[in-house]
């Protein structure tokens, strides 16, 4: 198989790879890139561990060939952080005791804060919905949900 | 595998005319990259459609929303006019797997996918909507109901692949719905699925019923008999009983875990009155 040059860009900075053509984009990630903080759980698209966000929309790395990143924007859990400062729902998570093993929990993040650009105010059940396509299997949901609500009032300005 | 993404859909349609026998269009993967996963499903050409232009997009001509079939549904429900035309619809695409696989699942891979669970088809077929088809020869229409033929089986010939669904711009008066039963509470394959489209005249009666079955047959099941139970009624109760033992009486399910035959057919029944009255309400009728 012949190798394909993709041009993209991860966490606002410009990058380029070779992968193969059946290669996901997951694997690109943290077998070519070295970003490890993008879990692989089911690899089928069902757990969500491996969630980014992709042109602003949160999708499965897993089911995305790395060859389709061509162009596109992506943002991976290692973009959260701004240097030493953690994102909100980062600290709130800690806060919460939101985790366990942590397998899932970039996942998480990267998709409540999907939520969250969406949907500044959301309510638990749109909180519950929306994160419904990322499975934890240690500490249940509603630490992740509390800490989740909790970085939205903060990011929102609200007081705690 | 081939990895190819031409910009343009005379490109699109050679390489696959001139593919070989294992070639797969790519639209938002997620059901192609999961059998990809498989170790006895090979590939040896993937043509991913998404840089051609209009591909991911929604557009609007004065008779049609035109929905491209690159376009993953979570778009669906962010278009306020395509909401407002066919509800049903989009609430049919958007009960397709979590938020992850709807940023990037499309109608037109639910429908070649062609599962005979796929909650977006039996949605389609009672709109009437129909499938811009391109192929080596050029564009060809089709209704959606003639596109699956099996389960994992469609009607597209070498060389073809889905180009865009075309929902008609509705008329005044009518109204869509899609309900299914599944036995978890959320994010699961429907074992029963029910289509409604219904329009009335100014007195409430209904003049034109579209009725489609997903999950109780090899393929989707449009139902003339239950459509003809409800025409020319105000959907009474007997009209209603008429319409749910017509699609009980067409449902034609397997039997496995997650529902009997005796189950699902009765399912079809129960959901298909429960539907048409959302598609008759939305319609402006007042029961």
């Amino acid at each position: 198989m012949t190798a394909i040059a993709v041009s993209t860009t991860i966490n606002g900075d410009d990058v380029e790879y070779l992968c193969q053509p059946d290669e996901t984009l997951l694997d690109v990630l943290r077998n070519r890139l070295g970003l490890m903080g993008t879990k692989e759980g089911c690899g089928t698209g069902d757990c969500g561990a491996c969630s980014t966000i992709m042109d602003g929309r949160v999708v499965c790395s897993c089911l995305v060939l790395g060859a389709e990143a061509q162009g596109r924007s992506i943002e991976t859990i290692e973009g959260m952080a701004q240097g030493a400062e953690l994102h909100p729902l980062q600290r709130k998570f800690i806060e919460h005791a939101a985790l366990q093993c942590g397998i899932c929990t970039p996942g998480f993040l990267i998709a409540a804060k999907a939520l969250l650009e969406e949907k500044p105010d959301p309510t638990e059940e749109e909180i519950r919905f929306w994160l419904a396509g990322n499975l934890c299997r240690c500490t249940g949901y509603d630490k992740i949900v509390r800490a989740v609500q909790d970085a939205a009032r903060e990011m929102r300005g609200e007081a705690a | 595998m081939r990895y190819e993404r031409p910009e343009t859909i005379t490109d699109a349609t050679a390489l696959l005319e001139n593919a070989p026998d294992r070639a797969f269009v790519l639209a938002g993967g997620t059901d192609l990259l999961v059998r990809m996963q498989n170790d006895d499903f090979e590939a040896e050409l993937v043509v991913d459609i998404k840089s051609i232009a209009g591909m991911t997009e929604i557009s609007e001509t004065q008779d049609a929303f035109v929905v491209g079939a690159g376009v993953p549904c979570a778009a669906l429900s962010e278009n306020a006019a395509l909401v407002a035309a066919w509800p049903g619809v989009v609430e049919a695409a958007n009960l397709i797997g979590s938020t992850q696989i709807q940023g990037r699942c499309t109608m037109a891979g639910n429908l070649c996918n062609a599962s005979p669970a796929a909650d977006s088809v039996p949605a389609l077929v009672a709109a009437g909507a129909q499938v811009r088809i391109a192929g080596p020869s050029g564009l060809r229409t089709a209704a959606v109901e003639d596109v699956p033929q099996s389960p994992g089986k469609t009607s597209l010939k070498k060389g073809e692949f889905i180009e865009a669904i075309e929902l008609a711009k509705p008329g005044p008066r009518s109204g869509d719905a899609y309900l299914r039963f599944i036995p978890r509470t959320e994010m699961d394959i429907a074992v029963v699925g029910v289509g409604v489209r219904l329009v009335l005249d100014d007195a409430g009666v209904v003049t034109s019923a579209r009725i489609a079955l997903g999950a109780v047959g090899p393929k989707v099941l449009l139902v003339k008999e239950a459509a003809d139970a409800v025409i020319g009624t105000g959907l009474d109760d007997a009209a209603l009983d008429a319409l749910a033992t017509a699609c009980s009486d067409a449902a034609t399910p397997i039997d496995d875990k997650r529902g009997t035959v005796e189950f699902r057919k009765e399912v079809a029944g129960v959901l298909a009155r429960r539907a048409a009255r959302i598609a008759y309400t939305r319609a402006g009728g007042s029961q």
